[in-house]
C-alpha cells in the first residue's frame, strides 16, 4: 500500500496541482466580490479590495436566479425520490422474485447502460412534444428515472441480503409487500443514500435534458439560466455579477458534496473493484 | 416459495419497466426509423432509406465534427489518465493531508458544465481572464485561447482536463488500496527500485483499472458537448464544432429531425464499440491475472 513516504519534489508538485485546481475557483470568487464598474477592461482589479456583497445581493434581488434555484431543487428532489421508490421496487423483485420474462427483462435493463443519452435525445422530445410535457416538472423529472444503473446497483446489494430473513418473516406470515416494507428496505439504507447522493448531483448537474426541454426562462433550471447568463453577457455586462451567479449556484452542491464525501467516495471504490 | 412462478413479481417491476419502455427503448428504435426518414419540425415525414447517412459520409461539416472529436478525446484521455495515476501514487503516500487533498482534486468534478465553463470563460479570455492577466504581468502578449482556431481544442481540452481529473483519481485510490501489501514487502526484500516496483507490482496490478478509466474517458470525451457550445459555440469556423453539438446544432437550430437522428446513430455505434471493448479487454484482463 504506502511504498515509502513522499519526497520532498513529490509534494512540490503535488502542492502545484492542488494550487491548479483551487485557482480558478479562488479567482470566480474574487471577482464575484468586486464592484461590476471596477472590473470593466479590468480584471487585474480582483486582486486587491476593496471587496462588496452587493453582486450576492443583487441576486436576491433579480427573482429569476432564485426561481432557477426553486426549479432545479424540485428537479433533482423529485429525481432522487422518484429513482429511489422506482429502483428499489424493481430491484426487489429482481433480487427476490420469480417471475416470467425476469431474466428477460433484467438483461433488457443491463443492455440501456450502454445506451448514451445522445441516441435518444432526439426522439425523446418528440414523445415529449406529444404528451405536451415540455416547460413542466414532470417532463423535466421523468427522463431522470430511468436510470439503469439504479436498478442495476440495487439489484446487486438486495442479492448481497440473506434470504433467510425474508423466509423468516414469511413464516410469520408476512406479505410479499410487508417483507419489501419491514424487512429489505431498512436493510438497504447505505445503498439508498449512496444512489440518493448520485442521482442528486447527476440531477442538479445535468445540462442537455432541460437545454432542450426548458424553454420557457422561468422553467429553467440553474444550469440552463446560467447558460443563458453567460451567452447573453456581452448585453447583461457585470462580470462580478455573473460570477456571484456562479458561486450561488454552486453553493448547494459543494454543502451536498462536504456533507456526503463518505459516501461518494465509497461508491467510486465499488466501481472500480466490481 | 422459491422458483414459484408469480405473476406478482411483475407487480414489483412493471413501474420502472413501464417508464423504461416509453422514455428509452421505444425512443432507441424510433430513433433508428427517424433516421431512415426525412423529418422536419412536425410531421413523420417521407421514407428516404440510407439516404441521411450518405449525406453524412459526403457532408464536410459531419466529418470535421468528428475528427475535432477524436481529437480532444486523444488530446484529454492520455493526459487524464496518467494525471490521475500520478495523482493517486503521491496521494497514496501522502499520509496525513491526503484527505483534504483528495478533497480539492476531486471538487471541480462536482460543479456543472455550466459552471466550469462561465469559470474558465474567465480564466482564458486574453482580455478579462486569470491566464490573460498573468500573461500581461510577465510582459507577453496574452493568447487568444478560444479564438484562434489552433489552440481552442487544446483550451477546451484543458478545460475538461481540469473537470474530470477527480473521478479517474478515486478509481486509481481504490485499485491502489486493492494490492496487497506484502506484494510491496516482497520488492523491498529483493531490493527493487521504486520504478521496478512501479512497473512490475503496480501497472500489472492496476490493469483493469486503466482500462476502465481509459474506455469510460473516451466514451464521455466523445460526448463532449457543453464545453464547446457553450465556450465558443463550434467556433471560430467550426474549428471546435464536436459531433454531439452538430447533432445538436443540426435538430434544434435547424429541425432536420432524419438528418440528426442519423448522426445521433452513427455516434451511438462509435460509443457502443468503445463499450465493447472495455467488456472484452477488462474479461481478457480477468483471465490473464488468473488467480486474483
Amino acid at each position: 500500500m504506502d511504498r515509502g513516504r513522499l519526497t520532498p519534489v513529490g509534494w512540490a508538485a503535488l502542492l502545484l496541482g492542488a494550487l491548479i485546481m483551487v485557482a480558478p475557483i479562488v479567482w470566480t470568487l474574487l471577482l464575484s466580490l468586486k464592484h461590476n464598474g471596477e472590473l470593466v477592461g479590468h480584471s487585474g482589479a480582483a486582486l486587491h479590495g476593496p471587496y462588496t456583497l452587493e453582486n450576492y445581493a443583487a441576486i436576491f434581488g433579480n427573482s429569476s436566479t432564485l426561481r432557477w434555484l426553486l426549479n432545479s431543487a424540485i428537479v433533482a428532489l423529485g429525481t432522487t425520490a422518484g429513482v429511489l421508490v422506482l429502483a428499489s421496487l424493481a430491484s426487489y423483485g429482481f433480487a427476490r422474485l420469480e417471475f416470467p420474462l425476469r431474466r428477460t427483462l433484467f438483461v433488457i435493463v443491463l443492455l440501456g447502460l450502454a445506451v448514451p443519452s445522445q441516441a435518444v435525445i432526439l426522439p425523446q422530445h418528440q414523445l415529449f412534444a406529444w404528451l405536451h410535457l415540455h416547460n413542466s416538472y414532470p417532463g423535466l423529472i421523468l427522463p431522470g428515472l430511468i436510470a439503469p444503473f439504479s436498478v442495476f446497483f440495487m439489484t446487486t446489494y438486495m442479492r448481497g441480503i440473506p434470504r433467510e430473513l425474508d423466509e423468516a418473516a414469511m413464516l410469520d406470515g408476512a406479505s410479499r409487500f410487508t417483507v419489501f416494507w419491514k424487512v429489505i428496505l431498512p436493510l438497504t439504507a447505505p445503498a439508498q443514500s449512496t444512489l440518493a447522493v448520485f442521482t442528486f448531483l447527476g440531477s442538479w448537474n445535468d445540462y442537455w435534458w432541460p437545454l432542450i426541454s426548458a424553454t420557457h426562462s422561468d422553467m429553467y433550471t440553474l444550469t440552463v439560466g446560467l447558460a443563458a447568463a453567460q451567452m447573453n453577457y456581452a448585453q447583461t455586462s457585470g462580470l462580478g455579477y455573473l460570477m456571484a451567479q456562479a458561486v450561488f449556484a454552486s453553493l448547494p452542491i459543494f454543502v451536498v458534496y462536504i456533507a456526503f464525501q463518505k459516501q461518494i467516495v465509497r461508491a467510486m471504490a465499488g466501481t472500480a473493484v466490481r | 416459495m422459491n422458483g414459484a412462478r408469480d405473476w406478482r413479481g411483475l407487480l414489483f417491476v412493471a413501474p420502472f419497466m413501464l417508464l423504461y419502455a416509453l422514455i428509452l427503448v421505444f425512443p432507441l428504435f424510433r430513433g433508428l426509423w427517424l433516421s431512415l426518414n426525412r423529418v422536419d419540425l412536425f410531421g413523420d415525414g417521407r421514407f428516404v432509406g440510407a439516404a441521411n447517412y450518405v449525406r453524412l459520409a459526403n457532408d464536410p461539416i459531419f466529418s470535421t465534427a468528428l475528427l475535432n472529436t477524436f481529437k480532444v478525446t486523444l488530446m484529454i484521455v492520455p493526459v487524464l489518465t496518467v494525471l490521475a495515476l500520478l495523482l493517486a501514487l503521491a496521494l497514496n503516500n501522502a499520509g496525513r493531508g491526503a484527505a483534504l487533498l483528495r478533497g480539492i482534486f476531486f471538487s471541480s468534478a462536482v460543479l456543472s458544465v455550466t459552471i466550469v465553463t462561465l469559470i474558465w470563460r474567465f480564466v482564458l479570455a486574453p482580455d478579462a481572464g486569470l491566464l490573460g492577466e498573468a500573461w500581461k504581468a510577465a510582459g507577453w502578449q496574452p493568447l487568444a485561447f478560444l479564438s484562434d482556431p489552433h489552440l481552442v481544442l487544446p483550451a477546451l481540452a484543458i478545460t475538461t482536463i481540469w473537470w474530470s481529473l477527480g473521478l479517474p483519481m478515486l478509481l486509481f485510490l481504490a485499485g491502489l488500496q486493492q494490492i496487497p501489501h506484502d506484494m510491496y514487502e516482497a520488492a523491498a526484500l529483493d531490493n527493487a527500485s521504486r520504478w521496478t516496483t512501479f512497473r512490475r507490482i503496480t501497472v500489472p496490478a492496476l490493469r483493469r483499472t486503466i482500462v476502465l478509466v481509459v474506455m469510460l474517458q473516451t466514451a464521455a470525451q466523445l460526448q463532449l458537448f457543453g464545453q464547446s457550445q457553450l465556450l465558443t459555440a463550434g467556433g471560430p469556423s467550426g474549428a471546435s464544432r464536436t459531433a454531439v453539438l452538430f447533432l445538436f446544432e443540426t435538430a434544434f437550430g435547424r429541425w432536420e429531425l432524419g438528418y440528426a437522428s442519423a448522426a445521433a446513430e452513427m455516434l451511438f455505434l462509435l460509443i457502443l464499440a468503445v463499450t465493447l471493448a472495455q467488456y472484452w479487454a477488462t474479461g481478457r484482463g480477468r483471465e490473464a491475472s488468473g488467480a486474483r
